[in-house]
């Protein structure tokens, strides 16, 4: 079972989350997206100061079989990243909106956040979606 | 690219064992017009035996025993006089030479040396051959195969049975305690007998690189089999992310990835497949070709590569030479469970063939370091 989701925690429609502190955003991907893509085996992430367009692909997330993109969430510059996910990707299958956070965001404007989904929307999407 | 069969869930087909699979926790998937398990989450009394997952089945199967179904693949009875050399006709292996009780891969080749499709063809004695062929083929092959035949040769497809495979280094103590017979069977060797109250066809065969069977059961006696051999503490199921991983590793092609109509049996590192007699009377179709390869070797040869750092290449990824020149594909890539590390097969220019040349995979606009391999990634152990 995942974690109660916090309210200020937002999801989009690419499976990646958002929580928001100040006008820093920490992202990754949610728990759905891990279980959908089973263990994984590597994590590449963008690059510290590279500057991210909403919806740009900007990091992959890879099991033994596949690789998929995560995309930025939300436009802002990259000012942390989480090697502690490059160096142990099955820590995004323990705790995908937590310890395994991929990396975080000064975002262009904090106010964008509101146009992404709350926990109850999200849930309501992955129904529509067939999950 | 469009995929009528896969469109509609509703119309994908079911193995025997569908919902055996759904009660252990699959993940069913479709392939080749069945729905298939591709990994399981399994009931809390078997995930303390193997978690789930294509990591961890696929390192059961490497350490103890992993329960495959693949009945969605072709299975048919090639009987009557001259069955072996009708089939000759069709294949570059030695069929007509193989022994009663024995199996054995080989290839359906075209006129112009390309892969139809590889197989196993079995001896079962009385002048009866069982085939096992790709799912994905087996409609093309069985049209193929019986309108080659001569009168009095019959090819009597199996739609009523599945195929379990049990693979790994615990497999033969498990199936000593279900039928002796069954583990004392040598590689390749194939013996019909009853396991779990029901007769099966059974073969020291499998797809991993491990030791193992493969047992073809009526579809009636499928899901009672699978309970048997469930019910021994060392055997999991595993799905078909861990098949393909564990087939990679173990050097062994797949079928539309790393062989199809474009790729010859030289080209594949399958000659060894061609039978000695066959090598004197090439009567096999594509045989001028595949001979003019042999004797001068191909332009291009599939390959093992390691890529340096974690990052795996999948198909389909350019092969680069030191200078950057492109020099041949990757047909198979992902992260290889038993050595933590990627691995890929590819064609390359056999000038680039040759193992410990340094290449480099292009992947996401980078250049990833790679050296030619010799495969299998993982050794090979077969019993004796």
């Amino acid at each position: 079972m995942p974690a109660t989701p916090t309210p200020e925690i937002r999801y989009s429609r690419d499976h990646e989350w958002v929580r928001l502190d100040g006008d820093i955003a920490t992202v990754g991907i949610t728990d759905h997206a891990q279980t959908a893509l089973g263990d994984l085996v590597f994590v590449e992430l963008p690059a510290i100061d590279r500057t991210l367009e909403a919806g740009e692909a900007c990091a992959v997330v890879e099991s033994v079989k596949a690789a998929s993109d995560v995309f930025a969430p939300l436009a802002g510059k990259v000012v942390e990243t989480n090697q502690a996910v490059v160096d142990e990707p099955a820590v995004v299958n323990a705790d995908a909106e937590g310890e395994g956070w991929l990396f975080r965001l000064e975002l262009d404007d904090p106010a964008a956040v509101d146009a992404l989904m709350d926990a109850t929307g999200y849930a309501a999407f992955l129904e529509e979606e067939g999950a | 690219m469009p995929e009528p069969i896969l469109a509609d869930p509703a119309a994908l087909r079911r193995t025997p064992l569908d919902a055996w699979h759904r009660a252990q926790g699959a993940r069913m998937v479709p392939f080749a017009g069945y729905a298939m398990p591709v990994q399981y989450a399994p009931p809390p009394a078997l995930a303390a035996r193997c978690r789930g997952g294509v990591l961890a089945e696929h390192l059961h199967c490497r350490t103890r025993a992993a329960l495959f179904d693949v009945s969605h693949m072709g299975q048919a009875w090639l009987t009557g006089p001259g069955a072996a050399a009708a089939l000759e006709r069709l294949v570059p292996g030695d069929i007509a030479g193989l022994p009663p009780g024995h199996q054995r891969y080989t290839l359906l080749t075209n006129a112009a040396g390309g892969i139809l499709d590889d197989l196993m063809v079995a001896n079962t004695g009385e002048g009866r051959l069982f085939i096992v062929v790709n799912a994905s083929r087996k409609d093309a092959d069985f049209a193929h195969i019986a309108a080659a035949l001569p009168p009095g040769v019959r090819l009597e497809p199996l739609a009523d049975r599945a195929l379990l495979a049990l693979q790994g280094p615990e497999a033969a103590a498990v199936l000593r305690r279900l039928c002796a017979p069954a583990a004392a069977l040598p590689f390749l060797g194939v013996a019909a007998l009853p396991v779990a109250g029901t007769d099966c066809l059974i073969s020291r065969s499998g797809y991993t690189g491990e030791d193992g069977f493969e047992l073809s059961v009526p579809a009636a006696g499928a899901e009672a089999l699978a309970e048997a051999l469930l019910a021994e503490p060392e055997v999991a199921p595993a799905g078909l992310g861990a098949r393909d991983s564990l087939r990679l590793e173990a050097g062994l092609c797949l079928y539309g990835s790393d062989i199809d109509t474009e790729t010859t049996p030289v080209e594949g590192g399958l000659a060894w497949t061609i039978g000695k007699r066959r090598r004197q009377d090439w009567g096999f179709p594509g045989a001028a070709i595949i001979r003019a390869q042999i004797e001068s070797g191909p332009a291009r040869r599939r390959v093992g590569l390691r890529p340096e750092g974690r990052a795996p290449v999948r198909a389909g990824a350019p092969i680069l030479d030191v200078d950057g020149v492109a020099v041949g594909t990757v047909t198979s890539g992902l992260f290889s469970p038993s050595l933590n590390a990627p691995i890929a097969m590819g064609y390359v220019q056999r000038a680039c063939a040759g193992p410990a040349i340094r290449l480099a995979l292009h992947l996401r606009g980078a250049a990833v370091p790679a050296v030619v391999v010799r495969l299998p990634f993982v050794p090979h152990r077969y019993v004796a």
